[in-house]
């Protein structure tokens, strides 16, 4: 520093950054960013991290913490059944919600967008489900699913346990959730499409590119904002899919999803608080993996 | 889970009946609505818990603890899960009668309750609350949240049978709760159906098996059976238990002092899953109301549930409902056991007006007091023996009889274990059996590696 102090070119840059940030600068800045950082540490890492801590406990909300180290993950992984049967569901809904429904979504949407006729109709027949919460979307899927009284085995003449038997619920519930989703990445696609300059499309076709072509060569890239945009909304739902199975049968017998675990054993008389929240803890990591990836990326992009 | 009670009327609805997770019946403390505020945001808030409930809570009448100051006398806060139509009646007739103290009741959903009675005792809870004997009661006096009324039971003890002032009792042998009602399990039928077919009342497990094949070839599906809601198949485990390994051994195992790989526990499923292809199929899909109506209908021939089945009775078709004790399995044990849980009400440790809450208490001992509950709420029964049975429909004085008869009464799984064991491990592990009844020993290594760790 010292070293430097005559180098005019530094006097300069010290002066002008001096100026930049007055005192009054320096307090709101403290201010302003300082009650952000804190909110964020307190109802953010706060509890995330005494999820952490408490996953390495037998709390149960009442007695003494003692700690027992990775006993909670051992036992999870080993020992309770419904733990891995909830991973797979997991991954079974993030893959059905991003391999099935978004891209029927997007099907919907490019079809809309083609003025068909009665399109306002099908926009707004698509789009209703939307408006329900998911818990509503599983009491409607009783009606539907119910093995005594629902419509589908009443329509179709079939005796199926579709709520019951764990082998299919998860699939029927899946579309339950889907046909909410579909019409939710239908809305974006359909505003993103609206956005695309026709002229791009002009010229593709004057350049002699297909349909097929003239959408995947250039109107898909061009919707990419978008596309990461549902790809996060995808990934979220994925994740925090609850309401649905709760409302159904508590998230059991074949619907066990990790947010239900969590919940299952947290919430309750004689809480469970140390092993749910090691769920919660695996719960975290795997979102932390779509995260990261996302920040990852959207920075890249930003430098 | 729950299970519980009764309440019969009501058209409950099948997520309020019974649908808090675990386990529990019906109540749930009765949580001010500072106190549920309190709670979920010290639990949200550090611990990460979810507070969903938060918002559930309804303080209906008044609310708050506080005024509360003078021994005897003064203002006594009670807690309530009498959410119900019926039982919130019921339990505001009972307290307009008790004159020594102002008493304020704080409603709450029955299964808001039940879920956070940790918080809420750790809180600012009422002075006395609504609980359930057994197991679970004595799982919170062991915690050093309720007080223990021991002098109030010199009083009333008198009024008790042995098997309810042990329901009463926690592990230290000091008392720690007052029964009020209860109301039993056994098996339902419909007296005109099975005079038509001219079934007779099985007394065997043989005759039970030869019963449901008759009812097979009558058309009829036997043994009515659900299980949605995962509590109602605990009630065919203990009442098989209970009559193939007795009394003795369910309650040790329910502590957690047996293994769940012990051949009895084995022999047990092994029963079970004979009956099973007699049971209505598809019990994982299906609700407790729904198999009550197929009854009802004359689609299923029996079914083994509490006595609440005839809420989903018309009225004029409650005199057609009748029951029988499960039959025999062993005859070592005969049909000497019952399953009856018994709702009552403890003193919060943290209670500020304990002496007016003893006198409530007191009050709800009264064999008066109970005849107005059963009065009013014809799904129960009073606990008291002075209480006056005359008034009680024949369907009442049936489940009365069958009580009394029996020389212990459990107080089924989700209340004669722990919580979490029975929330967590019994209620998958129920329907994982049902699902796949064939793989018996894989599922008692489970649920015995379970048990170890929540026991621990």
């Amino acid at each position: 520093m010292t070293a430097l102090r005559d180098s005019p070119e530094v006097t300069a840059r010290r002066t002008r950054r001096a100026r930049r940030y007055s005192t009054r600068d320096v307090v709101v800045l403290v201010i302003g960013l300082g009650i952000a950082v804190l909110v964020d540490l307190a109802v953010v890492w706060g509890p995330t991290l005494a999820s952490v801590a408490l996953s390495g406990t037998d709390w149960n909300g009442i007695s003494e913490l003692r700690w027992i180290g990775g006993d909670n993950y051992r036992d999870l992984t080993t020992e309770y059944p419904p733990f891995w049967t909830a991973v797979r569901n997991n991954v079974l809904w993030l893959g059905f919600l991003g391999l099935v429904a978004t891209p029927f979504g997007l099907l919907c949407a490019v079809l809309l967008d083609r003025r068909l006729r009665m399109s306002r109709f099908y926009q707004s027949a698509l789009y209703m489900p939307v408006v329900l919460s998911l818990a509503v979307v599983g009491f409607i899927a009783q009606l539907v699913y119910s093995q005594d009284y629902g419509v589908l085995n009443a329509v179709t003449g079939m005796n199926t346990d579709w709520l019951g038997d764990p082998s299919i619920n998860i699939w029927v519930v899946m579309v339950a959730a889907a046909w909410r989703h579909v019409g939710y990445v239908m809305i974006i696609y359909l505003a993103g499409l609206k956005a695309v300059d026709p002229a791009l499309k002009e010229a593709a076709a004057i350049d002699g590119a297909s349909e097929r072509q003239a959408f995947f060569r250039v109107v898909f890239p061009v919707l990419r904002p978008i596309n990461v945009i549902v790809l996060v909304i995808t990934v979220i739902e994925a994740l925090r899919a609850f309401d649905i199975v709760y409302a159904i049968n508590k998230g059991r017998n074949g619907l066990e999803l990790l947010s239900v675990l969590v919940t299952e054993n947290i919430v309750g008389e004689a809480s469970r608080i140390g092993f749910g929240s090691a769920i919660a803890v695996v719960l975290l990591v795997i979102s932390l993996g779509f995260i990261v990836t996302y920040l990852t990326q959207v920075f890249k992009e930003g430098r | 889970m729950t299970q519980r009670p009764p309440m019969p009327h009501r058209a409950v609805s099948p997520m309020s009946h019974r649908m808090a997770p675990p386990m529990s019946h019906r109540a749930a403390p009765p949580v001010s609505r500072r106190t549920m505020l309190r709670g979920s945001l010290l639990g949200a808030a550090a611990f990460g818990v979810p507070a969903i409930l938060a918002g559930c809570s309804n303080p209906a009448e008044q609310a708050a603890p506080g005024g509360t100051a003078s021994a005897g006398g003064g203002t006594v806060t009670l807690g309530s899960n009498a959410s119900d139509e019926v039982p919130k009646k019921s339990l505001e007739t009972v307290v307009k009668s008790f004159t020594q103290a102002q008493v304020k009741i704080n409603t709450v959903d029955h299964n808001t309750f039940q879920e956070n009675i940790n918080r809420y005792l750790r809180g600012t809870p009422d002075d006395a609350f609504t609980w359930f004997a057994g197991y679970r009661m004595q799982f919170f006096a062991e915690q050093g949240l309720a007080v223990d009324i021991s002098d109030v039971w010199q009083e009333i003890g008198g009024d008790y049978t042995p098997a309810f002032k042990a329901a009463s009792t926690g592990a230290d042998g000091k008392q720690y709760f007052v029964p009020f009602t209860y109301y039993p399990w056994a098996v339902f039928y419909r007296k005109s159906l099975w005079r038509e077919k001219g079934y007779e009342i099985p007394k065997t497990l043989d005759e039970f098996t030869a019963l449901s094949r008759e009812m097979k070839a009558d058309g009829l599906i036997p043994i009515a059976f659900a299980d949605k809601d995962g509590w109602p198949a605990m009630g065919t485990f203990d009442i098989v238990n209970m009559r193939t390994n007795g009394y003795d051994f369910h309650i040790s195992l329910m502590a957690g002092k047996e293994s769940w790989t012990d051949p009895r526990v084995k022999q047990v499923f092994e029963t079970w899953r004979g009956l099973m292809e007699h049971h209505q199929t598809g019990a994982n899909g299906r609700t407790w109301q729904e198999a009550a109506q197929s009854l009802q209908q004359k689609k299923t021939g029996m079914y083994l549930l509490g006595m609440f089945v005839a809420q989903q009775f018309p009225e004029d078709e409650r005199d057609d409902l009748d029951f029988f004790a499960f039959p025999e399995i062993n005859p070592q044990f005969g049909q000497d056991s019952v399953e009856a849980p018994i709702d009552g009400y403890m003193i919060s440790a943290k209670a500020k007006n304990v002496e007016g809450a003893k006198q409530l208490l007191k009050h709800f001992a009264a064999a008066s007091s109970q005849n107005i509950a059963t009065g009013l709420d014809p799904g129960t029964l009073a606990a008291s023996s002075k209480a006056d049975t005359s008034g009680y429909s024949s369907l009442q004085k049936r489940g009365a009889e069958l009580v009394s008869q029996a020389a212990h009464i459990s107080q089924f799984l989700d209340r004669d274990t722990r919580p979490d064991f029975a929330s967590t491990v019994m209620i998958p592990a129920f329907q994982r059996f049902i699902g796949e009844p064939d793989d018996i020993d894989a599922l008692l290594k489970d649920i015995e590696a379970q048990k170890v760790n929540i026991f621990r």
